[in-house]
């Protein structure tokens, strides 16, 4: 490493004083840049205009997706000299895979992949690729769509479901990964096969236990059982209830009324329909008044449209539901993510319990 | 230790929290939410545990009241300098600055500040001989920057300044056989697509040059099963792809099709502590999801819903008050692109300041009401 000797510090220099220049905070730093852009885009400018196709301009499509990324005309001029051009496309995919590695947020940069992927026939290093990507952030949108493409283009299902579950071994939270479990069954086998179903169900009942307060996981198990209905499901409202003893969350008590909800809708033998009223009240209350408040119009809501399709003038009172709930939670050193606009913040996750002192 | 009240204490009342966060260059910290949690075992012991929340805290300091002449100076000043560098990096997408610009400016009442007949050049110097138009000279054409450029000039009552007549011929031709549009030339197929081709041809009175039916098809089928949309069939549920559906399907009359209990439980499950609202489950809040949730539950009926103060809260913490603009998130830097969604959730809140905004195009409704559209809403 070569370290630079500012001229401020050499001896010969010494009789000089440097004088700063006045044009604010990094002032040559920016106008350099600015200079460099102006001077790069007006040339590019110039191209477009003559509608060149050389390889100088093609050089220059490189110095301003450099400068700016999100440029889409300058990736459209790209494309228009790939095609008129002849260029190795190999190539291309190797210059785009350091774009998206450097800019994974970026639309145009993996609408141009897509397109050389297209171009080339080839997806074979295309799964590889978002996951090394979604290794870096496992809710980039754009990796999601490109990955979702490339699967259903070119049938590349085996070994997803595999995936998925890895993802979701690291973080139980990740919606997108949930997300893409809905979306590989739908597209394979589909859930109507029973044991299918059941495998789900028992899958997000296990990853549930693990972590209770998972918004994705619950609307996965909702969104699965739908067709057949919650109430329906044969020993579900058991499994739930018993979970209840072990772990407390919203989105378990939200999903204890929808299943009342359902019971009530079918007019289910199964269950006795005063008592699913009842219950489904309550908890509409207990959300409304402690558990979630910052939600209760839609817990009022709820509970009133229960009341006026099922009839019953009576309020239900808390007293006797027991509050046996605890949750176990377990946390990790885990590094955050950076924010959607990667401005500013960096989260590190501490390993810490609260001391509750009375 | 263990009192009589303790053991009637309600489950999820957080009885301390204790924070931590560390965040490099940034004013206000992210914090991760530690709720601790007050619960009884059956044998009778108590069970200290917590659960963590991804959302911001907002500082003591952070702006509360409503700073309108701050955030009109801010717009009416940028882009004053025409070399100054974000300025010139937007370029690709400055036919929606100016949207975004004119359209927060209008909902102030301060629309009179803008550059009329400059903008007015401007948008005409952008349509291309195909009929669409780009984001600016030199760039090509692309159905974003062809609807910003048509509400512009709605804005203004210009819109015959442009060739009418090119522009739905531009939008039609990019519909799809499976129905869904795409941006451009070069095929990217995006719901936010089909709701910039809807909007463009309502706010030019020929929706019905396109097959409508198809259309729809595709959107509803990227409806999933959370009740959410997403970009295409199988996309993740995301705030800002339900807000380009919600209003498709309320341009094109179709809002029976939605199930607004289950959207509308999925769009308040967007709201954090803080008050703000994220995108999808487990990010952060940011003002523009604001608008892209907020707007969406008032088309679909349900805007009641949000716990209302809480969010105001949170939309006035992301004020800058030395340099007015609102940013993304509290203490981040400002831009008109998150303060029009600013001030246009303000809006939608209610607030009697600001002109009301129309939830489907986000544009001021006297300015919808002079054109004659009034796109449905469920109620």
């Amino acid at each position: 490493m070569c370290l630079f000797f500012y001229f401020r510090d050499r001896k010969e220099w010494a009789d000089l004083e440097p004088v700063p220049q006045d044009d604010g905070p990094n002032p040559v730093v920016k106008i350099a840049y600015s200079e460099k852009f102006t001077d790069v885009f007006d040339m590019f400018r110039a191209l477009l205009k003559n509608d060149e196709k050389s390889e100088r301009a093609f050089a220059l499509t490189a110095e301003a997706i450099d400068l700016n990324a999100a440029n889409y005309t300058v990736w459209h001029y790209r494309r228009v000299l790939l095609q008129a051009l002849d260029k190795d496309l190999r190539e291309e995919m190797n210059y785009v895979t350091a774009i998206i590695e450097d800019q994974p947020k970026n639309y145009q940069v993996w609408h141009h992949r897509r397109m050389v992927v297209e171009w080339l026939n080839d997806p074979s290093e295309e799964l590889q690729f978002v996951a090394e990507i979604l290794s870096q952030d496992a809710k980039n949108y754009h990796a999601w769509q490109h990955r979702q493409w490339v699967m259903q283009e070119y049938k590349l299902w085996d070994g997803e479901l595999e995936y998925v579950e890895e993802l979701l071994e690291e973080d139980v939270r990740n919606n997108s990964a949930w997300n893409q479990r809905h979306f590989v069954i739908n597209h394979t086998s589909g859930y109507s096969d029973s044991s299918i179903l059941d495998r789900e169900v028992q899958y997000t009942l296990k990853q549930i236990k693990k972590a209770p307060h998972n918004e994705s996981a619950w609307n996965y198990l909702n969104g699965i059982l739908q067709d057949g209905g919650l109430s329906s499901y044969p020993g579900l409202l058991e499994q739930v209830t018993e979970l209840q003893d072990t772990c407390s969350s919203p989105y378990l008590t939200a999903f204890l009324v929808d299943l009342y909800e359902d019971a009530l809708e079918t007019n289910s033998s199964s269950y006795d329909q005063q008592e699913m009223l009842s219950k489904a009240l309550e908890l509409c209350k207990f959300l409304a008044e402690e558990k979630d408040t910052i939600r209760r119009e839609y817990w009022n809501y709820l509970s009133r449209s229960l009341q006026n399709t099922y009839g019953s003038a009576y309020m239900i009172e808390p007293s006797d539901f027991a509050c046996k709930h605890s949750i176990s939670v377990c946390f990790d050193i885990k590094t955050g993510e950076k924010p959607d606009h990667s401005k500013t913040c960096f989260i590190l996750f501490f390993k810490a319990f609260s001391l509750l002192y009375i | 230790m263990r009192t009589r009240a303790a053991k009637t204490c309600h489950v999820a009342r957080p009885v301390s929290q204790f924070s931590t966060a560390y965040s490099l260059g940034s004013n206000e910290c992210v914090r991760l939410q530690f709720f601790s949690l007050l619960s009884e075992s059956d044998n009778g012991n108590l069970i200290l545990q917590g659960t963590q929340v991804k959302d911001v805290v907002i500082k003591p300091d952070a702006p509360y009241t409503l700073l309108l002449d701050k955030h009109a100076d801010y717009i009416a000043a940028y882009g004053s300098k025409k070399d100054d560098y974000e300025y010139t990096l937007s370029e690709y997408l400055r036919m929606s600055g100016i949207y975004w610009g004119l359209t927060v400016m209008d909902l102030m009442g301060q629309l009179s500040r803008m550059n009329r007949q400059e903008i007015i050049e401007f948008t005409k110097s952008c349509q291309h001989d195909c009929g669409g138009i780009s984001a600016s000279i030199g760039h090509d054409p692309h159905l974003l920057y062809t609807l910003s450029a048509v509400q512009t000039l709605s804005l203004y009552d210009s819109i015959n300044v442009i060739d009418v007549d090119k522009v739905v011929d531009y939008v039609k031709g990019l519909q799809q056989e499976d129905g869904s549009f795409a941006g451009d030339k070069w095929g990217e197929i995006d719901t936010r697509f089909s709701f910039c081709a809807v909007a463009t041809l309502a706010l030019l009175g020929q929706l019905d040059v396109i097959n409508m039916d198809k259309a729809v098809e595709f959107v509803l089928s990227c409806m999933n099963f959370d009740g959410g949309f997403g970009c295409k069939p199988g996309s993740e549920s995301h705030a800002g792809q339900i807000y380009c559906c919600t209003g498709f399907l309320s341009i094109t009359g179709q809002l029976h099709q939605v199930n607004a209990d289950l959207l509308g439980w999925w769009l308040c499950e967007r709201q954090l502590p803080s008050g703000g609202l994220n995108g999808r489950p487990e990010k952060l809040p940011d003002v523009c999801y604001s608008w892209w949730v907020l707007a969406s539950l008032k088309i679909i009926g349900r805007i009641h819903w949000i716990d209302k103060a809480k969010l105001r809260n949170f939309i006035l913490a992301c004020q800058d008050e030395e340099t007015g603009g609102f940013a993304d998130r509290p203490g981040d830097m400002v831009d008109p692109f998150h303060t029009l969604f600013g001030v246009a959730g303000l809006s939608l809140l209610g607030d009697e300041q600001i002109k009301p905004v129309n939830p489907v195009f986000c544009m001021p409704e006297d300015v919808l009401q002079r054109i004659g559209l009034q796109p449905d809403l469920l109620s």
